[in-house]
Parts: C-alpha cells; structure tokens; sequence
C-alpha cells in the first residue's frame, strides 16, 4: 500500500511503485478528468500538478510521488483555475474536450508561475499540449484573458 | 472578441438544400446488411412520433418523439447525433428550443433509441450519384423509391458527412413547434381562454390577462392533446436563439473533468483489456504463449482475436491479435508485453508506400479511369487548344489520430448486451455487435458517451466488435478495451494516397477550353455504383466549356475509410492547386482568374470575392510579423453544401520551414444557426487541414505502417498555429455542412502561397521545400 496525498486528502494505493500514476488515479481512484493520449509524454493530455508543477501523469510512475502533493483537474483550486475556467467559457474554447483537462492544467501551473505571461511564455508552456480540434488560437486568447483578471501579484 | 453576424433576408426558405453529389453506404443495423441510398423529401410530419412510445420518468411526458416535459420544468431533447467536438448537440438543441420557446437553462439532452425518424436523411441524400445542381426527374424517382425504405428502416442513424444540422434542421423545429402548441393548448384549455390569446416565452405559457403556467404545469394536460395537424414555424425576424453564439451545452463538464468520453465509463466490476494486433496489415497470429503474462498479478485472461468484420455496412476486416483481460489497465498493458506472439503475417508483408505509388502511376499510365464527370469534346479541345499545361499531384495516406484512442466497454451477460461505444454511427455499431456475438439487434443495448473526436475514423465498428468477443470471455463482467496510441495508429482506416494527372488547354487568348484529370487511388470502402472518389473533382463549380474527370480504382491492402471532408481533402487539393497553376501559366490573377469560370455561380463569387477584399488581395502582401518576406495563395472549394474560401499568408525559414502565419476564411454555409460554433469548426478544420499539409504523412514498409505515436505523426502545435479569421455570409438557405468544409481549402492555399512566395509549385503533401 502507498499512501498520496491527492486533491489534499490523504489516499491510500494498492498498485506496484512502477505504475504511472494515470492509471492509477483513473482505474483505482476514479479520478478519469485525466485523459490518456500517448503513454509516452508526448501529447499532454495526462496532465496533473506536482507540487504545483505541471507534469505529464503517464510517464510519471508512482514511486516518484510519494510525499507529494498530486492535484488533478477535479481537484485543482484557486484564482487561477477559477479564472482560466471562466474565460475558457467566455472564448469558447473547447470543442471535443478531451484534451482540455491537460489544457486547463498546464495553463493554470504557467499563470502560478508567471502570472502575466508573454506570447512566448504562453507557446513554450503549452505547446507540449496537442488538442486535434485545434483549439489553440482560443486557448491562448482564454489564458491572456484570464490573466487580465487576475490580481496583480 | 469579434462581434458576430447574424444577418437574415426574407423571404425565410425552408426548401431543401441543393442536392450534393456525394456517397456514403448505409445499411440496416440487423444482419440483413441491406445497402440503401437515396433519399426522399419525406413528409416531415412521419419524422414527429416514433414507432415506439418514448420511455419517461415519474413525473414526465413525452410530446412527440423528440421532446420530453418533466413536472420540474424540465425540457429534455432526444439526441440522435453525437458529440464529438464538432458542437452539433448544441445547434441541435437551438433548432427545437427556439420552436418551443423553451428556456434554455432548462433544457437537457437524453441519447435517442434507434428508431426510423432519427435516420439521418440529409447524409443519405449526398449519396445519390447525380450532380450537385441537378433537380431532374431521375433523382427525384430513385429517392422516391428509395425514401420509402429509409423512412422505415431503423438504424439509419450516424452523425458524419457534415450532415446533422441539415437533416434535423425541419424534423426538430417542427417538433418544436408543435410541442408549444399542445402547451398552449393545455393552457388555453385550463384557463378557458381561446388559445389564440395566449403565447409561450421561456418555458412558461403566457395569457394575455397576466395568467401564467410553466410547461412543466401544463406537460400532463397537454400530453393528452393529439398532435397539432399543422404548427406554424418561426420567421427569422421572431428568432431568439437560431444565429446566437450560444454557449456549447456541453461546454462546462468539459472544464472540470466530469464529461464522461469512452475511456471514463466504469460500471462496477470492470476488468480492462489492452490489446497488439498484427503489425503487418491484413495479418494475424500464428501462434502465441501466455505463461509468462499469465503468471503476473492482475491477469484474467489473454485471448487470441481472429480478424473480424469491420464494419456491418463497410467492406474490412481487423487484423488478428491478442488481448490481454486485467484487473487494472496497467496490468493489461504490462502483461501484454509479455506474452510471446508469432504473427502470421500474411499477403501484404511485401507491401510498402512505394509499390502502392508505382501501381497509382502504372494505372494512370495504362488506363483511361471510369470517367465521373464529362461536358463538351475535352480531346478536341486539348487537340486544338494553342497551350497547355500538365501536371502530376499526390497525397499520403493519412490517420485520423483523435485525442482518444479508440476504445469500447462491453458486457455480455443473460444473451443481452450492453456495449459503450463513442461511435458515430450507433446503428452500425450495434449490427456489427449482435453479428458478432450471435444475438438479435434487440439484444444489444448501444450508449453512446461523448467521443473524444471521430473525424470519421469512430465510423467503423472494428474496436467495438474486439470489446464485444472479448466481453464473451468473462463471465458476464464489463470489459473495457483500450487501444494503445500505437496500436490506433498502426490500425486505423487510412484516408487514401491517391495519385492525379491533370492536363488543361488554353487558346490563344489564354482562355482556359479544357479540362481534363484522371485520379487513381482507392474507393474508400463504397462499391462502385456509390464511388466516391472524385466528390469535389468531379462536381467542381468552375464552369470548364470542356472537361473529364475521371478515376482508375486502385486497392490495395492497407485499409482505408472516412477522413475528415473524405475525398474532398484530396480533390480539393489538386483541383484548386491546379487551377493556380492555370492561372500562372497564362499570367492571370489567381482570384480574377478563378472569378471568371465562376461567374455564373453566385455563392461562390460571393465567398471568392469576401476572401479577397478581407486579404487585401490588391495590396502588396506585407513582411511577415518577424520581418520575412511572405506570399499568400487562395483556394475555394464547396463541400457539403458549403462554400469555403481561404486565404493563406506564408513565410519560409533559411532552414526551408514553411510558416504559416495567418488565414483568412470566408464561409457559406446556409443559416449561421450557432456562428460561433461555425467559426470555432473553421477553425479546427484548417488547423487539421494544416497539421495534414505541413507534416501528414502514414508510410508503409513489409506492409506495415511506420508510425506509432505523437513524436512520428505529429499534428500542429500551439507555436505553430496561424492566426485565423473567420467570416460567416449571411444566408437564408437549409444550413449545410460545418464540420468538415473547412478543411479542403487549406492546403492547396498554402501550396498556392509557396508558388506566390517562390516559384516553386508543390504538388505532393505534405508540403517540403527542402
């Protein structure tokens, strides 16, 4: 048994320290925000919090989390999330949504990080996010809007 | 953001839309296999009740087959068409709300059963094989017959070919209607009021005297009421939600991870199964050994999967493989890697991308092709013509590669079956099901979760079919079968390589007098009286005084299927970066030059002409935002009824990159029912278009495909997304399609803006200067 700390509760795992933590907080924990999409790191849709830090949930075995704080998209909080979520809406972003989660999750570890982030900024924390509907000119009008309302740091 | 046009005329037409050449096979869903096209203008009236009475909840009625009222105020839409990004759920919800005068926080969406009046109508009419514009008494006798069959057949349901908005556009406005009818009838008889003086607005019924009643007050008494003989559709002027960017019904559960796609269904006691099929196309096993897999924790079963049907209606069939059942999908997919597998790997194992292009060239070079399209003497006229031009274009083979992998939950229990496919075409599916395991269509019960994209590839059963024989092996158990991403891109159905030679003649004026093209590639999966091939070569808007289209059916054994905008990606492509090149051979204006041989159709000249003036095609092109040079090229190109024009601006690297750095986009596409769900389509269509243009590429070697993942097949970038603008045309026609139109024009725009740039005319995708 591994114990997570998940979403700020304490969780208990039965799964070998190998698994990817995907597939841990989706067959065990039912936490199925997050998507698979490659296995391999390669197209962000697996994306969760570490620590605060965008991570790609598929490659990321849970032996490496133990005594860290995991967030996933049910469980993300704060401004940012509640801001980028509200301008997703006012943009219209999505349109399968599959992707999305990983979306939200990387855009929200890039607002803590830089709360006011540049074009640039904006492509190289993203661009590890493929989304096939091709919403990206969308996603990056919702992140520049929501960074307009947030508080400055 | 952008403001949004809305703009209507009157008269409002309600006729059906142009009738599109276009192909696409239906079939029962039972074993029957019963292959139908046509179409019939059906009385809209038999598309009001089911044959079936709905089911309803304590508490709530049913109106007609299309709405159901809870006492809770509740208005619940049967929804037929699925959702796979493509936002038609919503629009489709519009068309019957704004009928209905329903308020829209309180409408909900329930998945429909299969029943004859969800058929979708509007893709079977694309399959009739006549021109786009023709009218004539033919088509109009061949739907009749045909109709009467579609309009009894249940199981006709699937949402593809751009077709939902235009199918249900009467069916659900008239089921609309006549629900705030009986509403107002319950009204006006409670009241005892003469109906005439009362009027619904935001699901409440209203009462010239200040009396008011929500529809859930009223949904009993008027559930009693028989259907109105004849209900009264809006004007556009009384419009309130038909040409609003309304916000997509599903866009919330999408921001906090409680959508539930395919891979998120989880009823209780579910095992997961990963599987690996043959690598060689066409194959299967030989033999395997499962000790080692079998032995490690988790493991339930493996099983061998014999190649199956496909499809109930597509030709194909899966390649064999093996499946490994687990308590965890970790477990699946590890064990798998385990077990031993011998592959047999059968006909195609010589098979590579290069013999499937020398049989393309050796077509083209001994065969004339079954001619699509003909008008005047073209040989004649390329005989006496003072010039002309040759040239040879091709496209790859191409995956579809949607955000979710394919994947299906099946459980197998009591002879009955329950399967939880994100699929396109529900009907289908449950065909191939019930063929599968042995059963009665009426034992498979199909839910349909939302699909994390389709792009046409989620038309095939094959993944649902390998969920159902492996739900057989576990005792009643739900099994959830996910392919990994290498398996989806080593096993989908591949939009086609085709290969096209192109001659034109000019006079000495240089005037275009003929026009002549010859394809050769596979048909896609249809059978030849329904081939699809030349859709957008063959029934092209330039007027060419002579012309032939023609095509040489090449299959091979790479299977192949629906691509987003199917044949259009292709024709499209060699049909507007051909008709550039005409243009530069005699020195002509691509726009001025296009203009010409489409005067005479007004909706094109009108979207070529928009595209132009938003371009500033008579202006020098500026520097590219980081200073390079740029050049910009233009295509047009109706697909499904809709006309799209784009204009492409684009730089290159010293490296030889090509960067595409914005796209104008002008659209036609009927009534704008949802502009911004038009303009969010558009979007996405280029961006897939572009992804295809730039880098798409499936190649073949020892019959196998040599992609397996993001890093080899790899779609556009947010660092790479041009910025794109979109324009919807005001209309007040039928609307049409929308998903797919958006993507044909791309990269012949693109080729076209490298020629611009310079000189260099591409004629094979993807695009490569270097």
């Amino acid at each position: 048994m591994t114990t997570l700390n998940i979403n700020g509760k304490s969780t208990m795992v039965d799964a070998e320290p190998d698994t990817p933590l995907l597939w841990v907080l989706r067959a065990e924990l039912q936490l199925v925000g997050t998507k698979y999409g490659c296995g391999k790191g390669l197209c962000g849709a697996c994306t969760v919090h570490l620590d605060g830090e965008a991570v790609r949930s598929c490659v990321t075995p849970l032996a490496a989390v133990q005594g860290r704080e995991v967030r996933t998209i049910e469980g993300v909080q704060g401004q940012q999330i509640d801001a980028l979520r509200r301008a997703w809406t006012q943009v219209d972003v999505v349109q399968c949504g599959y992707c999305q989660s990983g979306q939200l999750m990387s855009a929200c570890a890039l607002l803590k990080r830089v709360p006011k982030p540049s074009n640039e900024e904006i492509d190289a924390a993203m661009s590890g996010n493929l989304c096939r509907c091709g919403t990206y000119n969308r996603i990056r009008a919702a992140i520049l809007l929501a960074a307009e309302s947030a508080p400055r740091a | 953001m952008p403001a949004f046009d809305t703009g209507f005329a009157y008269p409002y037409r309600v006729a059906m839309p142009n009738l599109k050449r276009r192909h696409i096979i239906l079939g029962t869903a039972g074993a029957v296999g019963v292959l139908v096209i046509g179409w019939s203008a059906a009385p809209q009236r038999r598309r009001l009740t089911t044959n079936k009475p709905l089911k309803v909840h304590q508490g709530q009625v049913a109106l007609n087959g299309w709405v159901k009222v809870s006492a809770d105020n509740t208005v619940t839409v049967m929804m037929s068409q699925v959702e796979m990004g493509q936002g038609a759920q919503t629009g489709l919800a519009m068309l019957l709300a704004e009928e209905m005068d329903a308020d829209w926080a309180q409408v909900t969406l329930e998945q429909s059963t299969l029943d004859a009046i969800y058929n979708n109508q509007a893709m079977i009419i694309d399959g009739l094989p006549f021109q786009p514009n023709d009218q004539g008494l033919m088509k109009r006798a061949s739907g009749h017959l045909l109709g009467k069959l579609i309009r009894q057949v249940p199981g006709l349901q699937g949402t593809g070919g751009s077709s939902s908005l235009t199918d249900q556009w009467m069916p659900l406005r008239q089921a609309g209607a006549s629900a705030r009818a009986m509403l107002i009838g319950a009204a006006a008889a409670l009241w005892q009021v003469p109906a005439g003086e009362c009027r619904a607005e935001n699901g409440r019924v209203l009462h010239s005297s200040g009396k008011s009643a929500a529809f859930g007050e009223l949904a009993q008494r008027a559930a009693q009421l028989p259907l109105p003989r004849e209900v009264t559709l809006k004007t556009p002027a009384q419009f309130k939600m038909i040409g609003q960017p309304v916000r997509r019904i599903d866009g919330a559960a999408k921001l906090d991870g409680s959508a539930t796609y395919g891979i998120d269904v989880l009823p209780p006691g579910l095992l997961y199964a990963s599987i690996s099929m043959c690598p060689t196309l066409g194959g299967k096993v030989a033999g395997f050994d499962a000790a080692a897999a079998q032995a490690l924790p988790g493991v339930r079963k493996v099983v061998k999967l014999e190649p199956a049907k496909a499809s109930s209606i597509m030709p194909g069939s899966t390649c064999g493989g093996i499946a490994v059942i687990a308590d965890s999908p970790f477990h699946a997919m590890r064990a798998l890697t385990r077990v031993a597998i011998e592959w047999d790997h059968g006909a195609a194992a010589a098979l590579s991308s290069e013999t499937i292009s020398g049989e393309l060239k050796a077509a083209l070079d001994s065969k004339a092709g079954k001619v699509h399209f003909e008008a005047g003497h073209v040989t004649d006229a390329l005989k006496s013509a003072a010039k002309t031009v040759d040239a040879e274009y091709r496209v790859p083979f191409l995956a579809h590669a949607t955000m979710e992998p394919m994947n299906c939950t099946a459980q197998f229990k009591d002879g009955a079956a329950t399967v939880w496919a994100p699929t396109q075409a529900a009907g289908f599916a449950s065909g191939a099901v019930a063929q599968a395991l042995g059963i009665s269509a009426s034992k498979v019960d199909i839910k349909v979760p939302y699909l994390g994209g389709g792009f046409g590839r989620r038309f095939l059963s094959d993944f649902i079919v390998q969920a159902a024989l492996l739900a057989r092996e576990t005792q009643g158990a739900p099994v959830q079968l996910l392919w990994p991403r290498e398996q989806d891109m080593a096993h989908d159905y591949y939009r086609p390589t085709y290969l096209c030679r192109c001659t034109a003649g000019f006079d000495a004026n240089g005037k275009l007098t003929a026009w002549k093209t010859t394809s050769a590639g596979s048909s896609m999966g249809a059978p030849s009286f329904m081939d699809m091939s030349t859709d957008g070569a063959s029934n092209t808007a330039y007027a060419f005084p002579n012309a032939r289209v023609a095509h040489v059916t090449v299959e091979s054994a790479v299977p192949v299927g629906i691509w987003r905008s199917v044949a259009h990606s292709q024709n499209g492509f060699f049909t507007e970066s051909f008709i550039d090149e005409c243009a530069a051979a005699c020195g002509r204006d691509p726009v001025a030059f296009r203009s010409e041989l489409l005067s005479a159709d007004e909706r094109h000249m009108r979207v070529l002409r928009r595209a132009a003036e938003l371009a500033n095609w008579q202006q020098p092109l500026g520097p590219a935002p980081d200073g390079a040079k740029q050049g910009r090229g233009i295509a047009i190109h109706r697909s499904f009824g809709s006309v799209v024009a784009q204009v492409a601006e684009v730089s290159v690297t010293e490296q030889k990159q090509i960067r595409v750095h914005r796209v104008i986009c002008v659209v036609d596409c009927g009534v704008a029912v949802n502009p911004n769900l038009i303009r969010q389509q558009m979007e996405g269509a280029i961006v897939f278009g572009l992804s295809a243009a730039l880098r798409g590429e499936i190649s073949i070697e020892k019959g196998q495909v040599q992609q397996s993942n993001f890093n080899d097949y790899s779609p556009l970038r947010m660092n790479e997304c041009p910025a794109i603008q979109v324009e919807i045309i005001p209309s007040e026609e039928v609307p049409s399609g929308v998903g797919e139109p958006g993507t044909p024009p791309i990269a012949p725009a693109v080729a076209n803006a490298l020629y611009a740039l310079s000189g260099v005319r591409l004629r094979s995708l993807p695009l490569k200067l270097a």
